[in-house]
This record gives C-alpha cells, structure tokens and sequence, in this order.
C-alpha cells in the first residue's frame, strides 16, 4: 500500500518541485524575458533598430546605446529586441508546421501501413536525403526572401522528422494490447487515433518539438548568416552574426552579442523541454 | 440449456499465412453457449486458445484467413458489417486482457477510460458517466473509487488494474465476457480475488463467460463446461465435473496430473508431458496428439480421431481410445482448488 499511497500524492506540481534546479528557473526566467521583450518590442522605450548613425558606427556602450551600435550605427540592444522577433516567430512556427503536418502523417502511416505508408516513407527518406540547407537555399532563391516564406520552407524541411517520429511512435503503441483493447469495446479507427494514441504520441513529439525550436533557430541563423534568410532591414540574430562578419577584428562584440543571445534561447529552450517532458508524462513513476 | 444459444460457433478454423506455410491456429471448432452459461477453454501456450477467443470478436491479424460461423445473438459475426460490428463490441461481448500492463492506456487516467465507454455505448452524459464509474470501481472491489478515478494506470497496482479493466469490461452489462487468461500476469495471492470476482460479477448480471487459461485448476468450480484444446482443434470438451472426475481423453488426463497436489510428499515430481505441441504450420495425419501420448496404437498415428457427438452426459472427446473409469482418482476437483 506503500506505493499507492505515494501514488496518490504525487501531483505535478510536486513533481515540478522535485525536479527543478536553480539552471532551470534561469533558463525558464530566460525565455519569459526574451519572450516578452519580443511581443512588447514596440512598446518599449527603444531607438529604432533600423535607423542608421553613419558618425557613430561601432560605438562603445553608453547611456543612449545601453550596447553600442553596429556598424552602420544602429543600436544593438533594440536590434537584438526586435531580432527576437523575427527568430522566435521563425523559431517556433517552423515547428509547429512540422510537428502538425509530420505527426498527423507519421501517425497515419504508422497506423494504417500498407501502401499509404510505404508512400510516404519514401518521401520522407528522399527529403531526409537532400541536404536541408541547400535545399533551403534553393527554395528561397526561388520564392523571394521573407519571414512567411523562411518560415514555411524550415517548416516544410521540418515535416520528416516528425513523420518519422510520430510513426516509430505509432507502430510500436498499435501493437500494444490497450490498442486492441479498444477495439474490442468498439472503438473506431478515428477514435483509436485520436484517443489511444494521439495522447501517446504527443508527449514524445513535445519533447521533439522544443528540440526542434532551438535547431530552427540556429538554421534561421544560419540561412540568414548566408544572406538568405530575412531581407535587410529586418534584423534576425542571424542576420546580424552575418553583417558583424567584416568587423570581427575591430568589434567582436557585434557577433558575440547576438551570439551569446541565441546561445542561452536555445539552451533554455532545451533544459526547460527535457524538464517539462520529465514533468508532464504521466508513466514516470515515482523517482 | 435447451434454449436457443446465446452463442454458437460452427466449423471455425482459423488459418494464419507465415513465412513458413499456413499456420493452422484454429481447426474446426464447434462450441456453444447459453445465455449466463460460463465455458472454460483450457490447453497449453500456441494451442488456439487465444486465437479461438479473438475470432469471436473478429480481432484476428489482418491476413488471417476465417472459415465457418460465429453466431451471437442471431448474427453471424463473420459476417457483419464494421458498423454492427463495433457496436457489438463492448456493448454487448467484453473481453479482459491477459496483461492489465499493457491494456489499459498509459497517458489516459482510469476515469477517462470508463467514462469515454459509457459515453460512447450508453450515451450517458459526463456527469452521469461519472457517477457510474464510482459504481463499477466499487462494484469491483476498488476502494477510494473517486480518487482512483484520477490516477493513471502506473499509479495503480496489478490487480488494482485488472480490476479496473474488468470495470470497464462489465461497463455495458455485455451479454458476453471473454477472459482471456485473465490471471496469467497478477501476484498467486491476487489471482483468487480477481477470478472469483469475475464469478460473481457474472453470476449476478446473468451475462455468459468464457474463461480461457493455461491451468485447469482455475476452471474447477468456476465453469459449468470445459472444452480443453490441442493443437488448434477440441479434443475433448465436457461438464467441468465430469471433466475433473473422469478425463476421456489422455492429454486432459495428462494436464489434470500435472497440477500439483497440496497433499503430496515433498519433493514429489510433477509429472509432465514429455515432447512438445505439434508445429502448428506442418499438417499431421493422425491424432495429433499421438506422438506424446502414452496410450497411442497404430491408428491414432494414421487416422485421426473426430469429436464424438455428445454422450447422454454431454461429454465429447476426439480419441480412438478414449480412458474409461480412469486410473487417476486423485485429479479430483478437490485436489484441483
């Protein structure tokens, strides 16, 4: 009885407690900041991160440009507030394509097999095959560069890794017994789907999912380093590592800022998932 | 007993294609059950015991290929479509899983499972759905049923679960419940518990149960009838006290041996069954159980043996010399409990 009785009192909130740490607070505290300084970006009392001072370029911190300015004197700190923007959006909507499109796939093959699945297998190799960043280049070479389209292609190059695995997932649960249990009490293939294993799937692709918002956020950068990712004005943190390149002698800090700020997101990002995994599933035990 | 059958199965043979030939799980079965009538179905691991139970509710293997009737309640199940079919299931046949590990859902509490049954057969409203589920944990022996009701399975112990399982089971008050090896997985102590709860369930809701197992001695006293497999095919299928007292067939004899006796001196052997079940992909000529059997004669390896028609008693066995009066006094259902 000793067991069920720890059972009953283990609520999540305890759990919370159990596994937090004094990193994890920062890295949640860290993303709350970075969050709210993107959505209240225009609100707060910033210069205009586009606005060009040709006599101040690469300035020292001061009390007007609380981290310098660039190299065509735009202030840092508000490039790195609106940067926020444009990279969480990217960062997060990316995903989420991938995590919507590639799990209902996955899910579906791995349910039905057959023809459908080897259909999309197939697919899904052939796009895991082609290396993402050229085609990534390719398609916004083609569709013109901005944050919609930036956006849909890293959710379209997203899409095979959640198929996959949504239906590794899949293929192993409809075997289980409580698969064929449901079906025993009558239950349809939607309801098996959306009932049985859709909440079995999930946590697994959550987990995946913040996995995959701090990589998008280094392809962003990336893309974006390679001039192909938001179009100039806009700052992106990418976008300013790449503009800081020329400088990187004279004002290293141009590239170590932004850098240092995609550093943390991320690393948050990837504590507080694996945190929040542990937390909300509901087959681990008791420690 | 003379009433239409609640259930009748005619000529079910069930044959599964593996890469190393058909495999005959099921071969040509017939059975039948009244209405509140329990069966017990008993034999060895791969004898088709499970697949038997599986093709009453057409849960069979995609590629599995089915011959003969399973009529339930005026419809052949073979025959249905899905629609009717899902509505049957559940509603008016259950089943109980070997392993409550696995068949309850793991990321789903207790109470969403009872309550999205109820929802779905019944039509009950949440509230009322809830309420119900209180009942049915209670009814099974669970105690503190709202609080269980929020648990997930992990939280739960194993006979806990199989409790819960068999709740949901019972849900619907289906006309018929199939156990399927119910015990196998649960602690010795629990495993009285929980068959004698499905006893009582079902005695008191009238609803008729076939109780399928690897141990005969589950079936004493549990059952109004045994029909004990081998091989895919009945071999022997009578009364339960008759089966227990007197055994026709020499493999029933064997496993009622088998069972070991509270009462026998330490260090007694257990006496087996020597070899092993007949390879369910290659066809025999014969009884198949002939090649481990003590009695065996020239005929039995050549011809095989039908399941006679009942005697006045409603015995039937499919052996050409079948045991009379049997030298096994011991195997009574006594010794079996």
């Amino acid at each position: 009885m000793v067991t069920i009785d720890a059972g009953i009192d283990d609520t999540v909130t305890e759990r919370l407690q159990r596994r937090s740490g004094t990193l994890l607070w920062l890295s949640a505290a860290w993303i709350v900041l970075v969050v709210a300084a993107a959505l209240l970006a225009d609100l707060l009392p910033l210069p205009s991160p586009t606005d060009m001072d040709m006599l101040g370029r690469r300035m020292p911190p001061d009390a007007t440009h609380w981290l310098g300015t660039d190299g065509l004197g735009r202030d840092m700190l508000s490039r790195i507030v609106f940067g926020a923007r444009t990279s969480l959006t990217v960062g997060v909507v990316s995903p989420l394509v991938g995590l919507v499109l590639g799990g209902a796939l996955g899910m579906l093959a791995g349910y039905f097999r057959g023809r459908f699945e080897g259909f999309v297998v197939g697919i899904m190799d052939a796009l895991l095959a082609f290396p993402p960043l050229v085609l990534a280049l390719a398609i916004t070479a083609y569709v013109g560069q901005s944050v919609f389209n930036l956006t849909m292609v890293i959710g379209f190059l997203s899409i095979p890794p959640f198929a996959r695995v949504a239906r590794a997932m899949t293929l192993s649960l409809s075997r289980r017994e409580f698969v064929t249990a449901a079906r025993a009490l009558g239950a349809t293939h939607a309801r098996i789907l959306s009932r049985e294993l859709f909440p079995n799937v999930l946590l697994p692709l959550v987990a995946f999912f913040l996995l995959a918002v701090a990589v998008t956020i280094v392809v962003e950068g990336a893309l974006s380093l390679l001039g192909l990712g938001v179009p100039p004005p806009q700052p992106s943190w990418g976008s300013m590592i790449g503009e800081a390149r020329d400088s990187l002698d004279i004002a290293p800090r141009l590239a170590f800022l932004p850098a240092g700020v995609m550093f943390m997101t991320v690393l948050s990002f990837n504590l507080v998932g694996d945190a929040l995994r542990v937390i909300t599933d509901p087959r681990q035990a008791a420690p | 007993m003379s009433a239409e059958p609640l259930l009748s199965i005619d000529g079910l043979t069930v044959e599964i294609p593996t890469a190393r030939g058909q495999l005959r799980a099921v071969h040509r079965v017939d059975l039948t059950l009244a209405a509140g009538g329990t069966l017990g179905v008993a034999g060895e691991s791969g004898c088709g015991k499970t697949m038997l139970s599986r093709a009453v509710l057409q849960l069979l293997p995609r590629n599995a290929r089915l011959q003969g009737r399973v009529m339930f309640d005026g419809q052949d199940l073979t025959r249905v479509v899905p629609k009717v079919l899902r509505r049957l299931r559940g509603k008016s046949i259950a089943v109980v899983f070997q392993d409550p590990t696995t068949s309850l859902n793991p990321v789903l509490t207790i109470g969403q499972q009872i309550i999205e049954t109820l929802k779905v057969h019944l039509g009950l409203n949440g509230a009322a759905a809830a309420r119900r589920s209180v009942e049915l944990l209670a009814a099974v022996g669970i105690a503190a049923p709202e609080q269980r009701l929020r648990q997930y399975p992990h939280q739960l112990s194993g006979g806990m679960r199989q409790r819960a399982v068999i709740a949901i089971a019972l849900s619907c008050e289906p006309k018929l419940l199939i156990a399927d090896e119910p015990t196998t997985a649960l602690d010795v102590t629990v495993q009285a518990q929980i068959l004698d709860l499905l006893a009582r369930e079902q005695r008191r809701r009238h609803m008729a149960m076939i109780l399928i197992t690897h141990d005969l001695s589950v079936l004493a006293g549990r059952t109004d009838e045994v029909a004990v497999m081998y091989a895919g095919r009945i071999v022997e299928h009578a009364p339960t006290t008759l089966l227990f007292a007197d055994p026709r067939m020499p493999y029933t004899q064997a496993l009622l041996a088998a069972i070991p006796k509270i009462d026998s001196p330490p260090h007694t052997p257990i006496p087996n069954i020597p070899g092993q079940p007949p390879d369910p992909t290659r066809r025999t000529s014969g009884c198949a159980f002939a090649p481990r059997c003590r009695y065996a004669i020239e005929r039995c390896h050549g011809q095989e043996p039908g399941l006679s028609a009942p005697d006045p008693r409603g015995r039937r066995h499919a052996c050409w010399l079948p045991l009379m009066n049997s030298p096994q006094p011991r195997a009574t259902i006594e010794d079996a409990r």
